[in-house]
């Protein structure tokens, strides 16, 4: 079984992505599986399902939800090997830019929606610069122009990866991205694999349910900015 | 780049598709028409995906009469009635922009891009405005100019682009003139016959491959007659104007 861990902003095309190319992958005998970490609430398990694929969805409720990503991965793929699944796409909320929920071996695909913007690239951090595959999304919308000047500073964040431009409604650049899974690595297991950058800390009094504001209230990892000089 | 081949598949009913290749050389144009539903955005994702026998379609598609390189990017361009400018800038830094990522001289195109842009449309786009405040005309103007001017992109695919005031006939000959391989989805008769070369699609599959005559040629010059009288009554009556039966060449 192939796993692919898949992450970008809400919204940005993740599962209408893997959706199409799991189509291709049902159209050609496969059983491709899926997971979603998500925070509050997901339909998108159900989307996954409605094509017939095994799917689950996990809430991280009130936990970092890259903690709570990572945390359960192992089980992950294991659960995608019950499935019998030839191909599991773990797709993750990917929410504060801070880290990378990508891991050494697996392959790793960030998807980037071109209406977010020609600085959205410096602004990501190792999620972009760290990817195996970038999508770009939404690329119907914007101008050749546009789309060329993304591509380029995707590309200065991260020169190692694929770029690939895909249509989340029509499934246009579906067929790109299976290609390029296929010439990638499928990895025996998660057993030494580690992750290709660290997560971000905490352990405050924010991280247990604090809810009042004011440095009394603080403890544990706090960090101030030097007020002193601003 | 010197070619597109298109090999012929299957339609959706499963027959092999009747036309069984189309090559388009560099600096070449092809219409592709049909109605609704007939394949044609299909035909086009087939190329923008390089398809190798492995689309629905099972089409392949070859440049310079060989399978492209997986993950070859960067080949095909695509302008649409969807495609909008997101960023929010003046035309001017705009253009420099696109040229210095693609490492070209950015003053030299700006003042080539602009010139283009305003030969296809008769509102004068200026390096000051605001790509936020162009008229859709403008901005497709814009748009062709820089496709042809400064992307790399040797294949240019081009989807229901019409009705938008533009000169159609010297945006086809801005691309093809600069050796882009050009390809046209269309409903629109005048841009049809302006291709020297037709695909006609149904049912999902390349039905004909037609060559304009001589006849549809003239046919051609009396609609693009009509399309301009069309074009002149509507500036007419946009700037306040009343039409006249004499108005009528």
């Amino acid at each position: 079984m192939q796993t692919v861990i898949i992450a970008g902003p809400p919204s940005a095309g993740k599962t209408s992505a893997i959706l199409h190319v799991a189509r291709l992958m049902q159209g050609e005998g496969l059983r491709p599986a899926a997971i979603k970490f998500d925070t509050r609430g997901s339909a998108d398990p159900e989307r996954y399902a409605r094509i017939g694929m095994p799917a689950l969805g996990g809430l991280s409720g009130y936990l970092c939800p890259d903690h709570y990503f990572i945390s359960n991965l192992e089980e992950a793929v294991h659960w995608g090997r019950a499935q019998r699944a030839e191909a599991l796409f773990v797709e993750t909320a990917g929410l504060c830019l801070r880290c990378a929920p990508h891991v050494e071996g697996v392959p790793a695909v960030t998807v980037v929606d071109c209406l977010g913007g020609l600085d959205a690239p410096v602004k990501m951090g190792p999620m972009l610069s760290l990817a195996d595959v970038v999508l770009l999304t939404k690329g119907d919308l914007v101008s050749q122009a546009e789309r060329e000047v993304l591509a380029h500073r995707i590309m200065e964040e991260n020169p190692g990866a694929e770029i690939l431009p895909m249509n989340g409604l029509t499934g246009t650049g579906a067929l790109a991205l299976l290609r390029c899974l296929r010439g990638m690595s499928v990895n025996p297991g998660l057993a030494d694999a580690r992750l290709r950058h660290d997560m971000p800390a905490a352990i405050c009094s924010y991280c247990t349910g604090e809810r009042r504001i004011g440095r009394r209230f603080q403890s544990g990892n706090v960090e101030k900015l030097c007020w002193t000089e601003a | 780049m010197n070619t597109l081949d298109i090999l012929g598949g299957k339609n959706r009913g499963g027959s092999p598709e009747p036309v069984e290749r189309v090559r388009v050389r560099s600096g070449e144009s092809l219409a592709v028409v049909g109605p609704t539903g007939s394949g044609k955005s299909e035909l086009l994702a087939d190329i923008a995906q390089l398809a190798q026998g492995d689309t629905p379609s099972k089409r392949h598609v070859l440049l310079d009469g060989r399978p492209p390189l997986i993950g070859a990017s960067g080949l095909v361009g695509t302008l649409s009635q969807r495609t909008n400018f997101v960023m929010d800038a003046d035309v001017g830094s705009f253009i420099r922009m696109h040229a210095a990522v693609l490492g070209k001289d950015g003053s030299g195109c700006v003042e080539r891009v602009l010139a283009l842009a305003n030969e296809l449309c008769g509102e004068p786009v200026d390096a000051v405005d605001r790509l936020q405040g162009l008229s859709g005309g403008q901005a497709r103007s814009l748009m062709i100019a820089d496709i042809a001017l400064i992307s790399d992109a040797p294949v240019v695919l081009i989807d229901e682009v019409e009705n938008a005031g533009i000169d159609k006939h010297r945006a086809l000959e801005a691309l093809t003139g600069r050796g882009k391989i050009v390809l046209t989805a269309t409903h629109d008769p005048v841009l049809m016959l302006m291709n020297d070369r037709r695909v006609v699609m149904r049912g999902g599959g390349m039905q004909a491959l037609i060559e304009r005559d001589g006849e549809e040629r003239v046919r051609l010059e009396d609609l693009a007659a009509c399309d301009a009288e069309l074009l002149t009554a509507r500036d007419t009556l946009r700037g306040g104007g009343r039409l006249r039966r004499e108005a009528r060449a």
